[in-house]
């Protein structure tokens, strides 16, 4: 239980950051949100005070002192509102984000449990074979590694879209489809989104299949691993359920760290591909000077980030004892 | 990547199963290391290109009637839809993108042994609180808060977009340098030396920080690769302002390079990024084997796999 409240209290002062970073940022620097929509509406012809004052109400612009302004954008969270879009004007940022986060969410969510599968298994066998040819893969990997998520979306788009057309060029779905439940969409949905997860799975693999196979190294020189061997054990159950199963506990680990960095990685990818995800929002909203849109996004990105961070350290604790005795 | 062992939970726990040699780094064993010879050649050149490049090239931005050329003898890498010269644009580039690396690389560096290593050390409340603004760090998504802070930001110069980028790459090493600093504290010869009454800072930087170089060694490499990534990323969405490669990158993506087949204006900035991180991890590849040396792969192998 020990564990379990310091797990919890680590991750609200987490999002009480994320949250007040996403306060912070944009009152200590510059912006104002209205002057951003009056350059957007090419509204050159002097506003009346009256008129821009219920602007400046409408995007939360106040005098009041900083401290007002901080709960007053509290209750604002709690409640769900994150303000006008500046460049969808007047949609709410909630509504822009609800349209963008599934696209994203699914696509990179399958890429990522894809390329963690695919890494662990293939760190296990070139650990557990150290010295073979796929042990030689290991310097390949790095490559890949070393590679930028976006470039490689680009030479793949660049290949398999451009030169053997076997895929689309841009978008998430064909626009003769209509959006819903239906098969025609899901098909021409699932179609876009081969080659962006194709292109997460690649530039993502290396980091997993590098750590797999280091702490399988480590652990096959265990006493127990030694234990089952000399009981005669089927080498098949010593890889799998010995060492492999002791060498994963780092990668869950690192699991929810690595989660970050996807979905950065991500942002540029779905600027290669056009989809219309939560990274192209992202974009246009810098594009467009929409500050609102732009710290809705930070904001929903960092608390699934650490939603998913806390749910794999209660998993970790279920897994390894040992984590819930060291608190 | 350099030690995923030491890598563990969020709230920075005492860490299982961490294997870390007690004796002295070999450091000789690591100048016959090929992986480091191949590693440090590659870096070693592009720096100098970095270094000497734009002093050999004429200048990049110059526009011409060639417009969109294949590669050619006159032209090395092609043209860009406004006539310029690639080759140009990628020796100039390379000096913006190494540049970026080298002070996110130094910047993330300091602050990681600064914060990892004196929270390590200290202990109890300071380290409390230390590892829990690194943890904060770690689990907030980096590139996200670096763009909304490059756009919030005016200045667009080299040194202000590396400056942005450290803040957010400093906090997976500070956790590593303190795992390590945790254990190291412990061992006898640090006790040794403080009941002989030696000063704490004395210890660490005489005793502690000689044996965690190698491990200081490898996150600095780790913090450039992540540096240079993650300033092509920016520079890329249109955040950047170093004159990189991935500021090519973005204007070869901004006129159509792809669609109209132009494979010459945005494989070779990619394709150099590639080449650096690689060079960098074979770096830290052998680093790693000398921090651990259980992943070096044994002259006669003593365990075999089936077969």
């Amino acid at each position: 239980m020990r564990y379990l409240r310091r797990k919890a209290l680590f991750y609200l002062v987490a999002v009480w950051a994320a949250v007040t970073l996403n306060f912070l940022i944009p009152r200590l620097i510059k912006g104002n949100p209205v002057d951003a929509v009056l350059a957007k509406t090419q509204n050159m012809t002097p506003m009346s005070p009256d008129a821009r004052r219920a602007l400046e109400l409408q995007f939360g612009v106040t005098d009041d002192p900083l401290w007002q302004q901080y709960l007053g954008y509290l209750g604002n969270l709690l409640r769900g509102e994150f303000g006008l879009s500046v460049s969808y004007y007047p949609t709410p940022v909630s509504k822009v984000l609800s349209q963008s986060l599934p696209w994203t969410v699914v696509m990179v969510g399958v890429a990522t449990v894809l390329s963690v599968l695919l890494g662990i298994t293939l760190g296990m066998l070139a650990g557990w074979r150290r010295g073979t040819w796929l042990d030689a893969l290991v310097p390949t990997t790095t490559f890949l590694a070393a590679i930028p998520y976006f470039w490689l979306a680009l030479v793949l788009l660049y290949l398999l879209g451009g030169i053997l057309g076997w895929f689309p060029l841009n978008s998430g779905y064909s626009y003769e489809t209509t959006i819903g439940f239906n098969w025609p969409f899901l098909r021409s949905a699932i179609y876009h989104a081969v080659l962006p997860a194709a292109s997460i799975v690649l530039a993502s693999v290396a980091g997993w299949l590098l750590g797999m196979r280091n702490m399988m190294v480590s652990t096959m020189a265990e006493d127990y691993v030694l234990t089952a061997e000399a009981k005669g054990l089927r080498p098949r159950r010593i890889m799998i359920q010995y060492a492999a199963r002791n060498a994963v506990l780092p990668s869950v680990a690192g699991f929810a760290i690595t989660l970050g960095f996807v979905v950065s990685g991500s942002i540029a990818t779905e600027i290669v591909f056009s989809y219309p995800g939560v990274g192209m929002t992202l974009v246009a909203a810098v594009a467009n000077a929409d500050y609102p849109l732009l710290q809705g996004i930070f904001l929903v990105i960092s608390l699934a980030v650490l939603g998913a961070n806390f749910v794999v350290d209660l998993l970790y604790a279920v897994i390894d004892p040992r984590t819930r005795q060291a608190g | 990547m350099a030690t995923i062992e030491t890598q563990r939970d969020v709230t920075g726990e005492v860490v299982p199963g961490v294997v870390v040699p007690t004796r002295r780094p070999r450091w000789r064993g690591l100048l016959r290391s090929r992986k480091l010879a191949a590693g440090l050649a590659i870096v070693g050149f592009f720096a100098l290109v970095a270094v000497l490049g734009p002093l050999l090239v004429d200048d990049p931005n110059q526009v011409s009637d060639d417009r969109l050329l294949a590669p050619s003898a006159e032209h090395l890498l092609g043209t860009t839809t406004t006539g310029q010269d690639v080759f140009r644009q990628l020796v100039a580039a390379t000096r913006g993108s190494m540049l970026v690396g080298l002070v996110v690389g130094l910047l993330a560096t300091v602050v990681s042994v600064l914060v990892g290593v004196l929270g390590g050390y200290a202990g109890g409340h300071t380290d409390e609180s230390l590892s829990l603004v690194s943890n904060v760090f770690l689990v907030l998504p980096g590139l996200p808060l670096v763009v909304l802070i490059t756009d919030y930001v005016q200045t667009r110069g080299a040194l202000a977009i590396a400056l942005i980028v450290s803040f957010t790459a400093w906090a997976g090493s500070a956790r590593v340098l303190r795992a390590q600093t945790l254990s190291l504290r412990s061992r006898d010869y640090v006790d040794a030396a403080r009941v002989s009454g030696e000063p704490g800072w004395r210890i660490v930087t005489f005793e502690i920080l000689p044996n965690l170089l190698p491990l200081i060694a490898a996150q600095f490499v780790f913090a450039v690769i992540g540096g240079i990534l993650t300033e092509a990323a920016l520079a890329f969405l249109g955040l950047g302002g170093a004159g990189s490669w991935g500021t090519m990158l973005y204007f070869a993506q901004n006129s159509q390079a792809l669609s109209q087949g132009a494979w010459w204006w945005f494989v070779p900035p990619g394709l150099c990024i590639a080449l650096v991180g690689a060079g960098l991890a074979l770096i830290n590849f052998s680093l790693d084997e000398l921090i651990n040396p259980r992943l070096r792969v044994p002259r006669r192998p003593r365990r075999t796999g089936p077969a």
